[in-house]
């Protein structure tokens, strides 16, 4: 048969360069946008911390040394010490691996959930579709913080149940996040083509709706790893998180409120530690955002 | 500049800066059209037509692009120094536009009377009143047989075709002296696009009004316009009277372009095709844009021919070394 | 001697409930489809043709199983309708009609895929290849993503994928006409060698009456969600007997003469498909209306016979 191609031959290294191209264009942008890369710096630091803890800590974050309470930052102490005279430095340090390793297990687990039960209500539609929505509705009527804190109450103060309830209240803004993306999708030739083939349901959602449903799933959960940060901070805080003697910068900053007055350190620098390190997930995850905002994107 | 000419635009060439490089959309494009003229634009996509027809009111946004070169005048206001404000006034004043969407171009929440009579008052010192009747007078001239219906009534209660009427009645509400048509009738069904046309045609030869008409359909242009400018990846490569353009093409494209139509072919044989496909606008050939696609190339064609300046606009030209005589094109 | 048709479709309506009352029954109807039968036989390129509103896209999600009849039938020779393989499609818009996300073999393979035999994933790439190669597309490209090709490289990934299943018949719905001219005139020749090496059935749906006339061997012209005018393609196109062929054609710009000649339609709204026109639903708009257009139109057969030439229009050969 003769056939006209339209393109030279090309090769698997240029369908390569393709790819190292897209990416290079994705480095460009977020290069062209210093906030996203200040995000990004200070992730990439926070990550560090969280792995080399043992190593950058000057003292065991739980030795208890009553000599040296509620000192004052100095060469030996940098952040000073608590009211047992332990090394906040240390307890800073160790206490990033609870904080963020709960915004990465409550924003995967809720991302990934709240997008599978989104996609699957958005493509089945009629009676279950309404049930999943009513029961997202009823979650989301009541304020989140205020249902956080009952269910974080209810399960039992540990770090574990204020994980397991921060995670339970974010699943519904992504089923509702992922089911509209279905309901757009839904309509588009491919999956309108697959239909015709006689492709399943649990076909369709795996392959074009999850799929297609993904881009937008990504960037809330990059900006809501800030927001869980901040709540489980807040569940230390009143003391429904990490219990003591464990290093968490909520606990810490609770604790170190009743020295507030006279020993400003002690409250100051977990608390700084939370400020950056939400405010560094909310800029990346807006200028990942704008990066894959098709609206921003030119063709 | 001759006193009958409306729109004159010279050596325009406009760019994109894009991530790697630029997007050479426009490359010296100049162009006329004359008082009462209907002049269409032709082109495949990509071609430049609609960017050309933007540009002529600065609808482009700005700091999106760049002028390399070129100047634009339309009707004595020389549009990429005017100010906003001289733009303002030529937009809806003298200079109205068509566009291929109709629904958009109307405010779904106000009926169509409200916002035909806001348009007329705009521009033209009447009452309420007196502007409800001009209206309606412009609907009738559109064919509408009950123009006070139409006017009491919302966009989405009119059809597609209903909808186009309307705005071709209220771009000729201020009394325009160019129309600028972007595929006006590209979404409408071809009864629809037929009296849709034929009434636009009627309105501008009564009026005087000049078009320009972009479009991607050479059978339109044979029925609706008196000259044409053919346009592919930026440039203007042949321009001349309509029935010398589409009859007797000279340049390889444009009779590629027409050999390729299946109207022109007898049913069922293969069709020419024009091999290979559009260049990318960031990375044209040095000289002729159509060079790799063409069976006439030659060494010459690495410099960019260009479409002669000519005394009389009406002229056939063509941008080629090696333009086809008459004959051939008609084998 | 007519062959057996591989597709009978008998007296199909569709109608969709518009406008529930408080108890969620339906007050009124949109009829789209108003009684369509034709046959098609094996190796046919038949042509639908018509405007906005007359019920081609319907018919074509009937054709392909996205909608069910309301009532009437439909019956594809291949009878293992379970799997619909008998039937592919190509839609419109190549732009949304491949998944951006997955690689072309996938996208080539995927009717295959699912539904239900798994070959390997070799034997599929292998497939993806094969394809590839008929429908012009170079075979290390089955690897890209479908932003990386044209409009018209888009539309012969979607051929490929249609033809992934060996289908007895491809529905083609509007296939070019999101396309540039030098463009569809690549599709369209690639479409007659796939029909003439394969001995393939086609259906094209199409409001171009240029592409049907060069692409169809029988055509048929529907309004308002009736076929009024069906024969060989020429016998339709070039003398139309229906009032409304005859307007369509005459409302085609040409190349060939400067300016419209007639005067145009006065009228050329649709009636309205949620009441249907009593009689013929022409009449509105109709020149030669008469008396004995109150009453429903059935299709006429004309001389001689075998032609097959049938137009809704008790005035045709009258």
């Amino acid at each position: 048969m003769n056939v006209s191609t339209e393109h030279p031959i090309a090769s698997i290294e240029e369908v390569k360069s393709q790819r190292s191209k897209r990416i290079g264009y994705f480095f460009y942008r977020v290069r062209k946008s210093p906030l996203t890369l200040l995000g990004a710096s200070i992730i990439l630091f926070m990550l560090c911390v969280m792995l080399f803890a043992p190593w950058l800590a000057t003292h065991d974050p739980n030795a208890i040394d009553l000599m040296k309470r509620l000192q004052p930052p100095s060469a030996a102490h940098w952040f000073g010490t608590d009211e047992v005279g332990r090394d906040i430095y240390s307890r800073v340090v160790f206490g990033s691996q609870q904080s963020i390793s709960v915004g990465f297990f409550v924003v995967g687990v809720a991302g990934v959930v709240g997008t599978l039960v989104g996609c699957f209500s958005g493509s089945v539609g009629g009676r279950i579709d309404g049930l999943i929505m009513r029961l997202t509705d009823t979650i989301l009527s009541v304020p989140s913080l205020v249902l956080t804190m009952a269910l974080a109450a209810a399960l039992g103060a540990s770090l574990f149940n204020a994980m397991l309830a921060i995670t339970l209240v974010r699943i519904p803004y992504y089923v509702r996040l992922a089911r509209g993306q279905a309901l757009g999708i839904r309509e588009m030739g491919y999956v309108k083509a697959a239909r015709t083939f006689g492709a399943s349901r649990w076909h369709i959602v795996r392959w074009h709706i999850v799929r297609n449903a993904l881009p937008p799933v990504v960037v809330q959960a990059t900006l809501d790893i800030g927001g869980t940060i901040l709540v489980a901070a807040a569940l230390g805080f009143i003391g429904l998180g990490a219990q003591q003697p464990t290093a968490e910068w909520g606990t810490m900053v609770a604790t170190g409120r009743n020295y507030i007055l006279d020993h400003w350190w002690y409250s100051l620098f977990p608390g700084l530690a939370i400020l950056i390190t939400s405010t560094s997930f909310n800029l990346f995850g807006d200028g990942i955002r704008d990066i894959l905002d098709p609206k921003q994107r030119g063709k | 500049m001759d006193s009958r000419t409306v729109l004159s635009i010279k050596d325009l060439s406009i760019e994109f800066p894009l991530y790697e490089g630029t997007l050479k959309a426009l490359n010296g494009v100049s162009l006329t059209v004359k008082q009462g003229e209907i002049v269409g634009i032709v082109g495949e996509s990509g071609s430049g037509k609609s960017i050309t027809a933007m540009m002529t009111m600065r609808l482009l946004g700005e700091g999106s692009y760049r002028v390399r070169t070129g100047s634009i005048d339309m009707l004595g206001v020389d549009i990429l120094k005017a100010s906003e404000k001289e733009i303002c006034e030529l937009r809806g004043g003298d200079v109205a536009m068509i566009f291929q969407e109709p629904m958009t171009a109307l405010n779904p929440t106000r009926k169509v009377g409200k916002q035909m009579v806001d348009v007329i008052r705009r521009h033209q010192r009447v009452s309420k009143g007196q502007a409800e009747e001009i209206a309606a007078g412009l609907l009738s001239d559109m064919h509408f047989a009950d123009p006070e219906d139409i006017l009491a009534r919302y966009p989405f209660e009119l059809s597609g075709g209903m909808r186009q009427r309307v705005l071709i009645a209220l771009a000729f509400s201020c009394n325009p002296k160019v129309i600028i048509a972007d595929e006006p009738t590209t979404a409408l069904d071809v009864t629809v696009q037929k009296q849709v046309l034929m009434l636009l045609k009627k309105m501008a030869a009564e009026r005087k009004t000049a078009i320009l008409f972009i479009t991607h359909d050479m059978a339109v242009v044979s029925q609706f316009c008196d000259r044409v400018y053919v346009m592919y990846a930026g440039s203007l490569i042949e321009s001349g009277s309509t029935r010398k353009v589409l009859h007797s093409p000279r340049h390889p494209y444009t009779r590629g372009l027409l050999a390729a139509l299946p109207e022109t072919a007898a049913p069922g044989t293969q069709l020419k095709s024009i091999p290979g496909s559009v260049p990318d606008l960031s990375k044209l050939p040095v000289g002729c844009a159509f060079q790799s696609r063409c069976s006439q190339s030659s060494e010459k064609c690495h410099q960019k021919p260009a479409l002669a300046e000519a005394p009389q606009t009406d002229a056939h030209l063509c941008a080629c070394w090696h333009p086809l005589t008459d004959l051939e094109a008609v084998a | 001697m007519t062959p057996t048709p591989i597709l009978q479709m008998k007296d199909v309506h569709v109608r969709f409930p518009i406008n529930p009352d408080w108890l969620g029954r339906p007050r009124q109807h949109v009829h789209a489809l108003n009684g369509i039968s034709i046959d098609v036989a094996r190796g046919d390129i038949l042509g639908i043709v018509g405007e906005s509103g007359c019920g081609k896209s319907t018919l074509a999600q009937i054709l392909v199983g996205l909608l069910k009849p309301t009532s009437g039938s439909l019956q594809l020779a291949k009878q293992d309708a379970a799997t619909r393989s008998g039937m592919q499609i190509v839609f419109q818009d190549p732009q949304s009609s491949l998944n951006p996300k997955l690689p072309v073999w996938k996208i080539i393979t995927e009717p295959v895929y699912a539904l239900g035999d798994r070959p390997s994933q070799q034997a599929m790439m292998d497939l993806a290849k094969s394809l590839a190669i008929q429908v012009g597309i170079r075979p290390e490209y089955i690897y890209r993503f479908p932003h990386e090709f044209s409009g018209g490289q888009r539309q012969r990934i979607a051929i490929a994928r249609a033809l992934s299943t060996n289908p007895e018949i491809i529905l083609l719905d509007e296939p070019t006409s999101a396309l540039d001219i030098s463009v569809q005139a690549q599709i369209l020749n690639l479409l007659q060698e796939l029909q003439r090496s394969r001995n393939m059935t086609f259906i094209l749906i199409s409001h171009n009456v240029s592409v049907i006339r060069h692409m169809c061997n029988r055509t048929a012209v529907m309004y308002l969600g009736q076929i009024v005018e069906v024969g060989a393609t020429l016998d339709v196109l070039e003398n139309p007997r229906h009032p409304y062929t005859q307007l369509l054609m005459e409302s085609v710009p040409k190349l060939s003469d400067a300016g419209f000649s007639s005067d145009p339609a006065e009228k050329t709204e649709l009636p309205s498909n949620i009441k249907l026109p009593a009689g013929c639903f022409f009449k509105d708009r109709c020149a030669r209306a008469t008396s004995g257009c109150q009453t429903p139109q059935a299709l006429v057969t004309g001389e001689p016979r075998q032609t097959g030439h049938q137009v809704r229009c008790h005035l045709a050969y009258a």
